[in-house]
Formats: C-alpha cells, sequence, structure tokens
C-alpha cells in the first residue's frame, strides 16, 4: 500500500469533463487519486452548459495542441460508450454555406479538414446538402459535411466517466472549494474554504473557469481565465424543425458560429451565442442575445420557431489563448496545469486524460496497471427506452420502474432512486442525470415527488433540499 | 403483464374523466378510469379554495369538495379505477385500441377496449414558453406548483413573492401566499387587461392590496443562487420604455401565464389538433379524427369554470355511448371562425341535434354582437352585454337555427363577433 500514508498520489481539481477523463484514467493504475470540486456535484461548471458536439476535426489547423487533442479525442467516443453507456450519437456535421462567398470559406475548411486526415470529409453541392439535411434553407448554397461528428450529452458523460473512476477506487470530494495549496514536505497540502484538507504529491489544476484562481493559490503560473458567454434555446422534441444532422453556419474569427444541434435525447438545442463576460457566475440570458439565436438558427433552418421553446440558458466558456494550456507547472513542483479548455474541450477530454497522465508518467509518477480494473459501468435501464414487456420484467424485482414521476422525459421512481443514491441529490443533479424536469413542463408537475424523493432517499429536511447546492435552497418554510 | 377488457378506457381522473365515464358506465358499457396521481380529482384536490359549483351543484364549494361530490357519482357504478397509473403507449388505430399503462401497484397492464375517452387536462405554461431572459435561480416556480407545495405538501416556497402573469391561478395564489404570511410585491400582466376572472382580480388582489402592473413586461430574473429581484418594464403603445424599468426585490416567483392543453398522448394516438386550442379538432360528438377517440376537458381546449367541463364531459360520455350503439351523425356542418372569434369548440355542428358551443373571443368589447351565419346569411344573432377573452362564451345552435344548411352542399356555420 502507498507508503501506508494518507497522502494521495493524485488530487485533481475540478470535476468537469477534463478532470474526469484524467481522473477515470488514472483510476487504471495502482494509485491513490483524489477528485474534488467546489460545487455539490460533478459536470456543475462549465461542462454542463455547451453544444455537445464531438467535433469533426476541421476547424483548428494541427499545429494546435487542442486540434490534435480534439482528432484523438473525437475517435475514442465509440469505445467510452461501450464502456460507460451515456448518450452519444455520430450524426454527423455539415456546414451551410448561405452565399456563394462563403463557398470560399467552406473550401478552406474542406482542404484543413484533409490535411488533419478527417475521414469522409466532403464538399458538397446544394442538391447533396439537402439530400444530406433536407430541412435546411432551400437557399443554402451548399457546404461540408464531415460523417464523423456527433453529439454527446455532456453531463451524462461526466456522471459515468465520474461513476466508473469511483468503482475503481478514485475519492470525490464536492464542496471542497480549494482555498490554499501549500507545500508539506515532498507533497501538497491542499485545502477547503471548510476546513477539510488533504494530501496529494500531483495536483492537477482542471478547474475550468477559475483554472485561474487555483493556480495562484498554489503560487504556480499567473494567467487570466476570461469567461465567455454562450446564450442556448432548447426546443420541444415534438418540433417540426429538428434536423438529423449538426448543423453549423460558416465560423468566423472568433467562434464556429450558432448552430442547430439535435441532442441524442431528441429535443433541439439552438446557439450559442458568444460574448465576453466580466463575472464568472454571470449565466444569465439577454432578450437580445436570444432574438439573435432565433434569427441566426433559422436563416439555417426556417422552421424553426419560438413556439417549440421549451427553456433557455447560458454556459461560459474558459478562455485563456488560442490555444489550451496543457503542460507541467515551471514554476511549482508537481502540478499540471490543464486551462482554457474551451471548444472542442468536450471532444477532446478523452485524450487530455491520455495527455496528463502521460505527462504525470514523465514527471515521474509511477504507473503500474491494476489488474482489477473495471472499465465498464453498470448498465442503467430507462423506461423511456424500454418495451412494457421489458419493463415489466423490471417491475417483478421493484414495483418503483413502473412509478412514472416525469411524465414528459417518462422517467420512473425507481431512476430518480438510483440518481439520488449514486450521489445526485440536488433537483439539477437529479436532472441531469435522468432528465426528469427537463421536458416541456420544466418540473411543473414532477418537482414536489422528486423533493420528496430526495428527502426519502438522503435524510435531508425541507430546509436542505437545494436545485444545485447550499445558497440555492427550494423552500423557505412550512405552514 | 396483467390484460383486461373494457368497452371504453377513460385517460384522466379529473372532474372531466369521472364524469365521461359517468355516463359511459350508465348506458351499461364497461369502463375504466387511469389516473397518474394517487387519487382521483386531478388539479381540483389542490384548489382548496371556494367558487367551484355553482352552475353543476348550485352552491359554492371548494376544489376537493368539487371533486369529492363528482367521484360520490361513481358510487355504485362498476367503473373500474385505476389511480397511481400512467398510460405510456397507445394503440389507437387498431380494432381493438391497445393501452399500455404502468403501475407501481398494477405493474403493466394492458388494456383492449373499443373506446378511448381522452381527459388529460392541462398543464401551466412555464417560464421557457414565455422566455423570460436572467439568471436561473432557485425560487422561480409556475403558480400551480407553488398551489401544491403549500396546500398539500405544507411548504411555503418563498416570503416575498412576484407573480408574472394574471391568470386565474396566479390570482389565487396571490391571496394564498398573502394568508400564509408572505408579501406579495406585485403581479404583472403584459396586456392592458387582466388575464382572470373579475371576482379574482377583486376578491384575491385588491382585498390584499396587492398592486397589478397591466402593460408590464417581465424583462430580467435577478439571482445567482436564489432569485433576488424581477426587473419590470412598461409598455406604452405596444413599445417597450426601456428607460422606465425597475426592479422589485422579492425571494421568489410565481408563473401563471397560462395553461396548454395536454396532448402529448393525444398526439401519439393520432389525433390531428387545433393550432388555436391546441386541443384535439372533434365533431359534434366530441370524436377527433380517430374513429372511436373522444376528447373533453381542459385537454379539448382551457374552460374558465370546472361546472363547464363536467358539462362538456357528460356530453362526451353520452355521445361515446351513443357511438358504441352505432350512432353517426348524419348531417354535420363545419363551425368556422369568424370575426374576433380566438375559437370554437367543437369544429362542427350537427344539423339534426341541439349543440352546444363553446367560444372565446379576441376582443374586450362592451355591447357586443355574437351572430351566427350559414353559407354567409345571418340566422342567428345575440347580444352581449360584455365580452372579454378570459370569459368563455356559450352558444346554442337547435336543428331550427340551422335548418338553412340542410341540403347545402358542404355547408358551413360562421361564427363572428361585432
Amino acid at each position: 500500500m502507498h507508503g501506508g500514508s494518507d497522502i494521495f498520489d493524485v488530487c485533481i481539481v475540478g470535476a468537469g469533463v477534463s478532470g474526469a477523463n484524467i481522473a477515470r484514467r488514472l483510476s487504471a493504475y495502482d494509485l491513490k487519486v483524489v477528485l474534488v470540486d467546489k460545487e455539490a456535484d460533478v459536470s456543475f461548471g462549465v461542462s454542463k452548459a455547451n453544444s455537445g458536439i464531438v467535433h469533426g476535426g476541421f476547424h483548428h489547423n494541427k499545429k494546435y495542441l487542442k486540434a490534435r487533442l480534439e482528432l484523438q479525442g473525437a475517435m475514442m467516443f465509440e469505445r467510452l460508450r461501450q464502456e460507460l453507456d451515456f448518450p452519444f450519437k455520430r450524426c454527423g456535421i455539415v456546414v451551410a454555406a448561405m452565399h456563394e462567398d462563403e463557398m470560399r470559406a467552406i473550401e478552406q475548411l474542406y482542404m484543413q479538414g484533409v490535411d488533419n486526415g478527417v475521414i469522409g470529409i466532403e464538399m458538397c453541392s446544394r442538391d447533396r446538402i439537402m439530400e444530406l439535411e433536407p430541412k435546411l434553407n432551400p437557399d443554402t448554397v451548399g457546404g461540408l459535411w464531415v460523417p464523423g461528428g456527433g453529439i454527446v450529452e455532456p453531463y451524462r458523460f461526466v456522471f459515468s466517466l465520474v461513476e466508473n473512476a469511483i468503482s475503481n477506487g478514485v475519492v470525490l470530494q464536492t464542496t471542497f472549494a480549494v482555498s490554499a495549496g501549500l507545500r508539506d514536505g515532498d507533497a501538497w497540502r491542499v485545502e477547503a474554504a471548510d476546513g477539510r484538507s488533504l494530501q496529494a504529491r500531483y495536483v492537477v489544476n482542471a478547474a475550468g473557469l477559475y483554472a485561474d484562481q487555483v493556480s495562484a493559490i498554489f503560487g504556480a503560473e499567473q494567467f487570466a481565465i476570461q469567461p465567455r458567454k454562450g446564450e442556448y434555446y432548447l426546443l420541444d422534441r415534438l418540433t417540426k424543425a429538428r434536423p438529423d444532422r449538426v448543423v453549423f453556419p460558416v465560423p468566423t474569427s472568433v467562434s464556429k458560429g450558432m448552430l442547430v444541434i439535435p441532442t441524442v435525447e431528441g429535443t433541439v438545442l439552438i446557439g450559442p451565442t458568444a460574448e465576453s463576460a466580466t463575472d464568472k457566475r454571470d449565466l444569465a440570458t439577454t432578450r437580445a442575445q436570444l432574438d439573435k439565436i432565433l434569427s441566426s438558427a433559422r436563416a439555417m433552418i426556417p422552421a424553426i420557431s419560438e413556439y417549440d421553446v421549451i427553456t433557455s440558458f447560458a454556459g461560459l466558456r474558459p478562455i485563456l489563448d488560442e490555444d489550451f494550456y496543457i503542460a507541467m507547472s515551471a514554476k511549482v513542483p508537481n502540478l499540471v496545469q490543464v486551462a482554457g479548455i474551451q471548444s472542442p474541450g468536450l471532444t477532446a477530454s478523452p485524450a487530455i486524460g491520455e495527455y496528463v497522465k502521460d505527462l504525470l508518467k514523465k514527471a515521474g509518477l509511477k504507473l503500474s496497471e491494476k489488474p482489477e480494473y473495471d472499465p465498464f459501468v453498470v448498465k442503467r435501464p430507462h423506461v423511456k427506452e424500454l418495451s412494457p414487456y421489458e419493463v415489466d420484467e423490471l417491475v417483478a424485482q421493484d414495483p418503483a420502474w413502473a412509478n412514472m414521476v416525469c411524465r414528459c422525459e417518462k422517467v420512473s421512481e425507481a431512476e430518480i432512486v438510483a440518481a439520488v443514491r449514486a450521489g445526485h441529490t440536488t433537483l439539477d443533479g437529479v436532472k441531469y442525470f435522468t432528465r426528469a424536469q427537463m421536458g416541456r413542463c420544466q418540473g411543473g408537475f414532477c418537482t414536489y415527488k422528486i423533493i420528496k424523493i430526495i428527502m426519502r432517499e438522503t435524510g435531508l429536511s425541507w430546509d436542505q433540499v437545494s436545485k444545485n447546492g447550499d445558497r440555492s435552497r427550494i423552500l423557505k418554510d412550512t405552514l | 403483464m396483467k390484460e383486461m377488457y373494457f368497452d371504453a378506457v377513460v385517460i384522466g381522473g379529473g372532474a372531466a374523466g369521472m364524469a365521461a365515464a359517468q355516463e359511459l358506465d350508465q348506458a351499461g358499457f364497461s369502463c375504466a378510469i387511469i389516473e397518474r396521481e394517487e387519487q382521483l380529482g386531478g388539479i381540483l384536490t389542490q384548489c382548496i379554495h371556494n367558487g367551484f359549483g355553482l352552475i353543476e351543484f348550485k352552491e359554492e364549494l371548494t376544489g376537493p369538495e368539487f371533486a369529492e361530490r363528482v367521484e360520490e357519482r361513481l358510487q355504485g357504478t362498476t367503473i373500474r379505477i385505476f389511480t397511481a397509473t400512467t398510460v405510456m403507449e397507445m394503440e389507437t388505430t387498431a380494432d381493438p385500441k391497445l393501452l399500455y399503462c404502468y403501475s407501481a401497484q398494477w405493474g403493466i397492464l394492458r388494456l383492449s377496449c373499443r373506446l378511448v375517452v381522452l381527459a388529460m387536462g392541462c398543464r401551466e405554461r412555464n417560464r421557457g414558453n414565455i422566455r423570460i431572459p436572467g439568471d436561473r435561480p432557485a425560487g422561480v416556480y409556475t403558480a400551480g406548483l407553488a398551489q401544491r407545495l403549500v396546500n398539500i405538501e405544507g411548504y411555503v416556497p418563498g416570503k416575498d413573492i412576484v407573480i408574472i402573469g394574471s391568470g386565474d391561478i396566479g390570482l389565487i395564489m396571490a391571496r394564498r401566499m398573502s394568508w400564509v404570511g408572505c408579501k406579495v410585491h406585485a403581479v404583472v400582466e403584459i396586456l392592458p387587461y387582466p388575464s382572470g376572472l373579475t371576482r379574482n382580480i377583486v376578491q384575491c388582489l385588491n382585498d390584499f392590496d396587492i398592486p397589478l402592473y397591466l402593460s408590464h413586461l417581465t424583462t430580467n430574473i435577478i439571482g445567482r443562487d436564489r432569485v433576488e429581484g424581477v426587473e419590470i418594464t412598461p409598455i406604452e403603445n405596444g413599445a417597450l420604455m426601456h428607460e422606465k424599468a425597475f426592479t422589485i426585490p422579492c425571494d421568489t416567483v410565481l408563473l401563471s401565464v397560462g395553461l396548454v392543453p395536454e396532448n402529448e398522448l393525444s398526439k401519439v394516438a393520432g389525433v390531428e389538433l387545433n393550432p388555436m386550442t391546441n386541443g384535439p379538432q372533434v365533431d359534434s360528438m366530441l370524436m377527433t379524427n380517430v374513429p372511436g377517440v373522444f376528447a373533453c376537458g381542459n385537454v379539448l381546449h382551457v374552460h374558465d369554470l370546472v361546472d363547464y367541463v363536467v358539462e362538456e364531459s357528460r356530453r362526451a360520455g353520452a355521445s361515446a355511448a351513443q357511438w358504441l350503439k352505432g350512432r353517426r351523425p348524419q348531417h354535420e356542418a363545419r363551425l368556422k371562425v369568424g370575426a374576433n372569434v380566438r375559437y370554437v369548440a367543437p369544429g362542427r355542428v350537427d344539423l339534426q341535434a341541439d349543440n352546444k358551443i363553446y367560444l372565446r373571443s379576441l376582443i374586450v368589447k362592451n355591447d357586443a354582437l355574437l351572430e351566427v351565419k350559414v353559407n354567409s346569411r345571418v340566422v342567428k344573432s345575440q347580444k352581449k352585454s360584455h365580452i372579454q377573452p378570459s370569459e368563455m362564451i356559450e352558444l346554442h345552435l337547435s336543428p331550427k337555427d340551422l335548418e338553412a344548411a340542410i341540403g347545402a352542399p358542404d355547408p358551413l356555420v360562421e361564427i363572428a363577433i361585432n
């Protein structure tokens, strides 16, 4: 055993998609790993609100680390889905050119894609692009087809990664807001604002929007993460405007533009905008930006209607430089910086896990494979995806499988209970894990049922149930 | 999996479903009610205020009392009631029709039947539907959810409240929250007139000195973790007066911004919907385009009063029983929405029967004239001292009113408000 001490080999700060991939990758080795996050649940930062795209590998020049990791990461998703059972589909990406002059940009993207080795990338005539995506505006003049692009539910991906990491021995500590990082012998002492502390030989800074502050806390490199806001609309699954492919416009110099995304779960996501924000907690949507999304999305898919909107939300991209910053700190020992992980961070994240594992190995971390490592999570049934005959079999073990809690997304009590028992004890945690409250009624019918299940399963009292952590309590009093 | 047969299955055990089922039972047909909540009564069970039943029972009742009265009428019938049971799949074009229902108590039920009555009620529009921008903190609830939390679960969701929308549930909740010691700071309505009933404005707002801001739009919800305030912007001559925007501090926002018939199952059943009501298109027997599938109550169109729901649902149940006995309407005319009318329900009239029609106006007007035209000729007109969109209008059309349509090819009956 690791010298018989309580010192962790690695402490990963930040349980977003980067930290979760790193934790899960390291869990294959004989290491003591702790994953800490300041929020009440994992994936509650940048990873909860983004486009959920597995990108096509044609947007960036491969001189960038982010392009190389994107290409590598994108190839890893089939295997990950096999092992981790999260929603993922390679539906393909089309980039739609609305004017002849945009076809030059399409040609450049095509050449870049070919140079990056993107499989199956194709420049398309108007007829070809309309055949691939019949919902496109008939004025489309042509475009690009990238069959390898796909869609993924980002928080479900993180939940599965963390669940698998935990079952392979990783320790998770939520509501652990790192407040101090001090050298203590040849290890780091990592302290949290609430007084908890732990020791680790290596620290990985995967703190997303707060990677600059965490770096400063450890006395490492000075840099500043700029939040850049992206607002989205979510459309009902009954919309007539759902495309078969992810639809991109021709990108601008600062962003890949506003997309129309058919989510794996059947809804449609449109957005994101790209606006500089000053506050890392500013997730407010604005009328002006939301109107921009509708008009931009309608230019590509005219059937999109504001009457199909079920909710809007915003996410923040952690902007540092043009490229990802993933390296051993040059300033302090045994600290890996994983910062500036904006788009295509989700796509690249499995490769980031590999890359950081290799950095740690070069820095002296001993990696010996653990024979008991099991890369698979136990598959969870979802009533929505089962036939009545299959549900009938589950009911024989537990009647809660037939007690429907969320009518819009068809989630049973058994699934809610499983979410809570897996540690998702806030309303948002249950929502991201099960989809309950995510449908067209947005929790109007099921919220009180979920509150009661959380209280029953956790022993929390009514005034401790929250939306997404302590400061967002749901109820104020009893009668 | 349990398999059972019924002549008719009623989906929804609120006032509508119970009333329709009772009629089917009385006509001698075997009937089941499938209700997803643990008790019958639908939304009435959480409406503990009074004002129900003046038409149906000639006395003033609370919601739970009204539901109880309707439920009492089922005593002695052979109606099979499945509560805490959800219809998950339906095959309505097959004969018999098939329904798969899920329930913790019964497991999976496979029901076959000749006829289905849709009586699922409606649901509340929410923040996303009306696209209020801003933060997404805890403390934003639909008025109905807040009503459930307070009246049934015994929890108070917040202390300082702003209500968006002046729908009836919002007004009722303004009074309810005041009674439990909360401060209701404002009710904000985008339209120049209230959406709820006049009696509720008086009894729920005026009596509690709660300000009603008409022609005001909620332009922002503020608060990172829990609601801290809402920004309200006046509308003048159709334009937002941004310079006159102001913020009302509060910890809770309740939304009462309209109800939508809940037709997800109807769509699964292949039922065509009317875009104006969001409910099924029905003929003079209240049957949808799918033979043997009927609809009534708030799933058909959103009613003002549960008394009307019961009346309409009894008609649906009775005509469903007639349909099982083989009756088909012989001479129907299409109903057309004329000037200033938002919708009419049903969409057809039977030229040989007495028809009851519910409609809503698009305008607020005193001394209005309700006109019925058959193939462009006025056959009936009624004076209305006051009409407004929030108050449903009832219209009777007899065979005599409609006799001009008999024999005409594809007759058209138009209803207009002037």
